[in-house]
């Protein structure tokens, strides 16, 4: 009955911690360094490989069923639904309304004054 | 096995079967779970687009000491958790005991870190509001209503992992648990190393944007 859950050894999950410290310690080092837009790219992956390691064999998921692992899946496929059909809106908008007029997103970037932002209450000064 | 007739519930035929339906259920609420925090991590996202230059000034104002010191108590706090299930499979009492009053010491750790760390941020002025001192506000102002709330709910969650693993301890302390049944201290765990990963992605998000210069 025991073996119903395979049970992991001892030694795997040390070896699993060292793992996921080294990368810590990676994605601190990566940090130092510019490499423009891939820094964020590179801090992704490494994180993404840090909760592989920690769902795979801390939370069991590798030995488990593959019922298991649709569950396990389905929250990430709802959020990657979410992040994906969120950005396909953000990362295309060429032009917004502002002041009742269109202007190119790309001409008023990130430094445009605040009142203009998304931050900005609606009917804001204007 | 007639001493753990008492773990199995009525509904269910063989502890096997008890055993799977947890798990999935476990693993549903955690989906919730990466959704709760999905939409979160969906703001910071749009926001990080929008104002990329204002993000990386403001993360270089947390403190990455910190921040990379937390990360590193998480994850042995997850090893801890992940041995002391491993103790439960075994059938050692003693060390399943140890290993969950370990989890549990490292996650009383990771807060008061945390406290040390929301104290400096406070006397540094990081609390959007009138005395919030960081350039480029209001776009700065933006990531640390993000910095705080996330890392506020992960605190929150913690916090509730601090409760659910200081129950399953005491429980396991009183033996309730065998190699055929100790289906809580596992599912416990699972929500514990789900805390753990929320934290490995804030991490690099909130501390590593801009560090090279």
């Amino acid at each position: 009955m025991s073996e119903r859950t395979s049970t992991v050894s001892r030694t795997t999950y040390v070896v699993i911690w060292a793992a996921l410290m080294a990368l810590l310690l990676l994605t601190w080092g990566m940090a130092q360094f510019d490499f423009g837009a891939g820094n964020t790219i590179v801090a992704m992956l490494i994180a993404v490989v840090k909760m592989s390691l920690v769902m795979l064999i801390f939370m069991h998921v590798r030995y488990n069923s593959s019922l298991t692992w649709v569950f396990a899946g389905a929250g990430f496929l709802w959020l990657a639904i979410m992040v994906s059909f969120t950005l396909s809106d953000y990362l295309t908008r060429g032009t917004i309304r502002q002041n009742g007029v269109i202007s190119f997103y790309a001409e008023s970037p990130p430094n445009h004054p605040p009142e203009q932002g998304p931050l900005a209450p609606h009917g804001g000064s204007r | 096995m007639p001493e753990h007739a008492a773990a199995l519930a009525e509904q269910f035929e063989t502890l096997e079967q008890q055993e799977d339906a947890a798990r999935l259920g476990l693993w549903t609420f955690l989906a919730t779970e990466i959704l709760f925090f999905g939409g979160m991590f969906m703001g910071y996202i749009v926001y990080r687009h929008a104002y990329p230059e204002a993000f990386a000034i403001a993360s270089k104002h947390t403190n990455v000491f910190y921040g990379t010191l937390n990360t590193a108590i998480l994850l042995t706090s997850s090893l801890w958790m992940a041995l002391a299930v491993n103790a439960a499979q075994v059938g050692s009492s003693k060390m399943l005991v140890r290993f969950l009053l370990l989890t549990i010491l490292f996650a009383v750790g990771f807060l008061v870190v945390k406290g040390f760390e929301y104290t400096e941020d406070f006397h540094e002025h990081l609390v959007p509001g009138p005395s919030f001192a960081v350039p480029d506000r209001p776009r700065s102002e933006m990531f640390f209503y993000f910095y705080w709330a996330m890392t506020g709910l992960h605190g929150l969650h913690v916090l509730i992992g601090i409760g659910v693993l200081s129950v399953i301890t005491v429980l396991s302390s009183h033996r309730r648990f065998t190699p055929e049944y100790y289906n809580p201290v596992e599912m416990s765990g699972l929500y514990w190393h789900f805390v753990d990963i929320v934290w490995i992605f804030l991490y690099p998000l909130l501390y590593l944007i801009d560090r090279h210069t």
